[in-house]
């Protein structure tokens, strides 16, 4: 089938999509969009996550069908140079391949709650597994890039 | 920044933190990690796996897979071209089933198709007929029950190894002794095993992977394939996480013989089910632990009997037996051992290396004794540790003696004056209780805990492996501006060791710009990024061969302007003699120098028959912990509040890093303590999946204090000391010390998971 | 570099109907159509290979399923509503649905998931069918043949297995506002993002008290006689609320547990379940009369 979505502004289609494709697949094998990793394939890890019409969600969970007409914001898409800069300069980076999730979600999060408080960035974030930081940069790196949006 | 380049100090040098120069890439989400590679023409491979622990095979049809739309090749182990074995240690396993199969798991026969469904399609098209085996799952009858079938040439026990020191027959006042369980843990990283291979003109093959040793790996693949190790070149790819889930062949020879077989480059990707059986996991054990002390705490014995479960192949069983035996008795002196550790094949999913090898075991089981002794005594558990803990010069039961400085009495010292967690206030937020948002408790059953747990950690291989190195640096004008480009193929797992080497060549040559080159084969070994070793051994690599570029630059000044070269020095882009600039790096470099170097650390030497080696280890390094619980003593729910840490790092590299590597670390031991447990049944994973295989998420890790001491190891590059896996280790024991303090219950077994704590796993009583 | 895009190999449809119409008309004509809307479970299945549906119907393009609406006391929530959005929007009218939502999954499943679909799945650990049950709503079946109500404590008939027809959809969820104290308690082990080893919910209302029982039994329960034993115990309660005996606290978390029927498996023991069940019953009557109280 063909799907047409507006993915980080721009207008993409693609033919011959497998009806039972994720929009994770659709993003990364026939867009191109590597940002997007493929850690669980069940909306466990949030490795995948993306904005879909601004709701972070798994992408590995929608199907491709579902985002017809619809606005799909990668990592790839995210300009957002206070969370970027935070998550390099705070150490909250190890092996990187939850990063690209966790900056969607980081993203999504404080456009909605520009001051999180501790437990509502733990709340926000527990859908993002991160196997080699023990979180606290992660953290760090929330609090500092808030602090930063707010200055 | 001062009025020139050259008179600024170079930043982001040993001792600071720079940023990686991965970080960026990787928060942008242009980083390629290996799953994230495409070619032209590319295939994809999918991989046939056994359904049964343990099964005869007595025929392979290959024909309705081959039939498959979209399917370009179906190989068997009639296909492997080289010795159809491989291994880390001993070369038992088939790159793909012979004539019978003994994991759940285990390839069969490999596919590549046009996508990956079509690839997924034809491997379950494979048929596969197979006679089930009973299987070998209990790994203590497979230690010493001579009539179960042997499933290896040399029957099922891997490696026996004793310790004897001592009076044989001691006396103590007071012995206590327990039997503790710990349940087989999964590395669980997060990028799955991946692989792209392309076939070559030469008729060899060029794999782009995600690895923790890339020679390791050359040497398995190439011997699998037939083929010259110059014809098989691999080059690191991206790597999603290791902690010794990726020192063990995966997709490696499978993508290889596919690319080969069918002249098109071939990736294959794990998915998270197929990653739980297609890497090792850690050993789950079984351990007997007697501990005999006087009245006033001092230790006389330690008796041990250890089982390590290593499942169907050897994997790293044999150095978890070395591990678990030669540091068996903690960072403790104990004047008399006796100690046998067993490492054992059964039919159950095989395990190898990961984060802490073969210590996180006995740790949890000799920690958890030294609170069992220090409550039997009526002792402070702080207390009792320091009364018997190791100091420099001391002996270990192995007769090696500790020839750096052992800093656990400062480790526990500074940990025990740490200012404890407030106590929960009424009305707490239910984020910050057991149960977190699942709303369990307004407060109701909670009580609170605090444990300790130390440890020692051997860094680096042991027993006598030719533990090294390699590193090629060159120096040269780019643009200019000199650039140095280290080339190492040390893998970068995430643990920052690219930062690493960047910071040793600013450090040592006075540069700022410092290019990492590439992992790959073109350079020589440098071992695994495993055993907290890479900074030592690669450092040390780094460290020498910028030595010796730095001596030819030296000497083109020196000789120009005939002066003594050991009276130059070379910094911040500048040869200087007594402060003076001699000549600005620039001008020297009219052509480029580079140099390569190995690095060897101090011999190591095996145990004998009783276990006594002069130097098992070239290093040992000590972390301790304190966790603070609350646990909903009614639920079995537990919140940890605290987790606090001192470690010795001998020296901080990347004291950032440090934190980073200490946070992680003890993350992963929090979650070994709680929940986290391959689940076997009959030999079959059942929980393999990130649904049911729980890790801990952002709420169930708590705010962590950490003080990094930095007692130089003198043998050490830099004085370093392995900084990864102690945290890992130590966590596990602190946090079930914890749970005990707040609950009374003995729990010799972890995880602790809600149904165990409150003793409620047995038959229900009708 | 070119895409390597994954050919399609088995035929499958993707059905998109816009209205509601449409959808009944194309489940009608296509049985096995899977209805798809979050895709939280759906999806997994497809992912593991575990399922190849012949057809998706998804009906995350029909606007009348994203609407909820309240008349005389009962909430009609459309059967695309979201978790976040029961939690965002509906917490004063269904504070168990409410509390229940927010233990689901992470944000990013909240965003997408639907009580509908949880219904769905039919799963015995669906978290939403305890409070459902507990607050007796029912659920909305509709066909081409027309729609009828089933109450939720009969949807699911076992693991996996529910009333739904093969032409049906699930089109609504009409749940009776809070008349009282609800309460929502899950048992996993982990702070977040866990399946339920076990969870209940409460509903106390001027002369009903309603429970719910998740993951103790094949299918969701409830506990008819500790509801009775409570109810008669609270006659006269709610003229003067006070905080009730020890005694029949505990007494109501005994008949709790006597009302399951668990199962070991990877997630905890049957022993525990029991056990846990009886905690959880306690500890939500303390809450729930501690908030009746408070009023």
């Amino acid at each position: 089938m063909r799907v047409t979505a507006t993915v980080n502004g721009r207008e993409r289609d693609a033919d011959g999509v497998w009806e039972c494709e994720s929009l994770l697949t659709l993003l990364r094998e026939r867009w191109g969009l590597l940002g997007s990793k493929n850690a669980c394939e069940q909306g466990e890890c949030g490795s995948c996550t993306v904005l879909l019409d601004g709701a972070a969600v798994c992408s590995c969970l929608v199907a491709a069908g579902q985002v017809q007409g619809r606005e799909v914001q990668t990592v790839e898409g995210v300009d957002d140079p206070a969370v970027h800069r935070a998550f390099a300069d705070e150490g909250a980076v190890q092996c990187g391949f939850c990063t690209p999730g966790l900056v969607v979600a980081v993203h999504g999060l404080l456009r909605r709650n520009p001051a999180p408080a501790d437990p509502e960035i733990r709340e926000a974030l527990a859908g993002n597994l991160c196997r080699c930081t023990g979180y606290e940069k992660i953290l760090d790196a929330v609090r500092s890039a808030a602090e930063e949006a707010r200055s | 920044m001062t009025s020139t380049e050259h008179a600024s100090r170079v930043t982001g040098g040993v001792g600071e933190s720079p940023a990686r120069p991965d970080a960026t890439l990787k928060t942008s989400g242009e980083f390629a990690f290996a799953s994230d590679l495409v070619a032209e023409d590319m295939l994809w491979g999918a991989t046939v796996r056994s359904p049964h622990p343990y099964a005869r095979i007595r025929g392979v049809d290959v024909g309705p897979a081959l039939a498959t739309a979209g399917v370009f090749a179906v190989l068997t182990h009639e296909d492997v071209p080289g010795e159809n074995a491989y291994g880390v240690k001993v070369r038992d396993q088939p790159v793909l089933a012979v004539d019978v199969v003994r994991y759940v798991g285990e390839p069969v026969a490999i596919v590549s198709a046009d996508s990956p469904e079509a690839a997924r399609l034809a491997a379950e098209r494979v048929v596969v007929d197979y006679e089930p085996l009973e299987p070998v799952l209990d790994p203590i009858r497979a230690a010493h029950d001579k009539s179960l079938p042997a499933l290896h040439e040399n029957g099922n026990v891997v490696r026996h190894q004793r310790i004897r020191s001592g009076d044989p027959d001691p006396r103590a006042e007071v012995v206590v002794s327990a039997t503790y369980t710990i349940g087989m843990q999964d590395q669980a990283f997060l990028g799955p095993e991946a692989g792209l291979a392309v076939p070559a003109e030469d008729g060899g093959v060029d794999l782009y992977l995600a690895t923790q040793d890339l020679h390791s790996d050359l040497e398995q693949t190439a011997r699998a394939l037939g083929l010259a190790e110059d014809k098989v070149r691999l080059t690191m790819s991206g790597v999603g996480g290791a902690f010794g889930g990726r020192e063990d062949l995966s997709i490696q020879v499978h993508c290889c013989l596919l690319a080969l077989r069918t002249g098109r480059p071939v990736k294959m990707v794990h998915g998270r089910e197929e990653s739980f059986v297609g890497h090792v996991h850690r050993h789950p054990a079984r351990m007997r632990y007697e501990h005999g002390a006087t009245r006033d705490g001092e230790l006389v014995y330690i008796k041990a009997q250890l089982y390590f479960d290593g499942g169907a192949y050897a994997s790293k069983t044999p150095v978890v037996v070395s591990n678990g035996t030669a540091l068996g008795t903690g960072p403790y002196v104990v004047p008399n051992v006796e100690l046998d550790a067993w490492g054992v094949y059964t039919n159950n999913p095989p395990c190898g290396a990961m984060r802490g090898l073969g210590a996180v075991q006995p740790t949890f089981a000799y920690e958890s004794q030294m609170d069992r002794l220090a409550e039997a005594l009526g002792m402070d558990p702080v207390e009792l540790r320091l009364r018997n803990v190791l100091t420099e010069g001391d002996r270990l039961p192995t007769g090696q003696v500790v020839d750096s400085p052992v800093a656990v009495p400062k480790l526990l010292d500074r940990l025990r004056g740490m200012p404890l967690p407030p106590s929960l206030p009424s009305g707490a937020d239910v984020r910050d209780l057991p149960g977190g948002v699942s709303n369990t408790t307004h407060g109701e059953g909670i009580a609170r805990g605090v444990g300790y747990g130390v440890t020692i950690k051997n860094v680096c291989y042991s027993e006598g492996a030719d533990d090294f190195s390699t590193a090629r640096v060159r120096l040269e004008l780019v643009g200019g501006e000199p650039l140095a480009t280290v080339h190492t193929a040390a893998a970068e797992v995430g643990q920052g060791i690219v930062t690493v080497q960047q910071q040793i060549a600013r450090t040592e040559l006075g540069v700022r710009r410092v290019n990492v080159h590439p992992n790959d084969t073109s350079v020589g070994p440098a071992g695994s990024s495993s055993a907290s070793r890479q900074t030592y051994v690669t450092g040390g690599a780094v460290h020498a061969a910028c030595v010796a570029v730095r001596e030819v630059v030296l000497h083109r000044v020196a000789d120009e302007h005939a002066v003594a070269v050991d009276a130059l020095t070379l910094t911040d882009g500048a040869v200087s003699l007594d402060g003076e600039v001699l000549a600005d790096l620039a001008e020297v470099l009219d052509t480029a120098v580079e140099e390569k170097r190995e690095f060897h650390h101090r011999p190591t030497f095996p145990m004998d028959d009783e276990g006594a080696s002069d130097r098992v280890h070239v290093q040992h390094a000590f972390s301790a912990h304190r966790a603070v619980v609350d646990v909903d003593t009614e639920l079995g729910l537990v919140k940890v509040v605290a987790l606090d840490c001192v470690q010795d790092v001998g020296r901080a590299m990347h004291p950032d890093a440090v934190l980073g590597q200490i946070q992680g670390g003890a993350t992963q031991g929090l979650g070994l303590a709680l929940m986290e447990e391959v689940s076997v049944s009959d030999g079959r994973i059942v929980n393999g999946s990130f649904t049911d295989y729980l890790i801990p998420t952002v709420l169930d890790v708590p705010p962590m204090r950490i003080e990094v001491l930095e007692e130089a190891d003198p043998n050490a590059p830099y004085g370093v000391r392995g900084v990864g896996e102690p945290p890992t280790i130590t966590a596990t024991p602190a946090v079930v010390a914890a749970v005990r303090a707040a609950t009374g219950r003995e729990l010799t077994h972890i995880p602790v998971t809600p149904t165990r704590l409150l003793g409620l796993d047995g038959e229900e009583q009708q | 570099m070119e895409s390597t895009a994954p050919a399609p190999v088995v035929g499958t449809e993707f059905l998109r109907p816009a209205t509601l119409r449409e959808a009944l008309e194309a489940k009608a004509q296509h049985p096995e159509a899977v209805p798809i809307a979050g895709g939280t479970d759906v999806m997994v299945e497809v992912n593991f290979g575990r399922a190849r549906p012949p057809a998706l119907l998804d009906l995350t393009g029909i606007a009348e399923c994203d609407e909820w609406s309240a008349d005389s006391g009962v909430v009609r929530l459309g059967a695309g509503v979201s978790y976040a959005r029961v939690i965002t929007e509906l917490a004063d009218r269904l504070p168990g649905l409410a509390t229940a939502s927010r233990t689901v999954g992470s944000p990013q499943i909240r965003n997408r998931g639907t009580i509908a679909g949880n219904l769905g799945s039919a799963s015995p650990a669906g978290d939403s069918f305890p409070p459902l049950v507990a607050s007796d709503a029912s659920v909305e079946l509709s066909s081409v043949r027309g729609a009828r109500r089933v109450r939720a404590a009969e949807f699911c008939t076992g693991p996996k297995q529910s009333v739904l027809a093969v032409d049906e959809l699930i089109t609504a969820i009409h749940v009776p506002e809070a008349t009282g104290p609800q309460q929502f308690s899950k048992v996993g082990p982990r702070n977040a993002m866990v399946i339920a080893v076990c969870s209940f919910a409460l509903s106390l209302s001027p002369g009903r008290v309603g429970t719910g029982i998740g993951s103790a039994g094949p299918a969701p329960l409830t506990a008819p006689e500790a509801e009775a034993f409570l109810a008669s115990e609270l006659d006269g309660w709610w003229e003067s609320p006070t905080p009730l005996a020890d005694s029949v606290v505990r007494r109501f978390g005994e008949l709790v547990a006597e009302a399951t029927a668990p199962i070991d498996d990877v997630r905890g023991s049957a022993r525990y379940r029991r056990h846990a069940l009886a905690v959880l019953a306690r500890r939500t009557l303390a809450w729930a009369c501690a908030e009746g109280v408070a009023r």
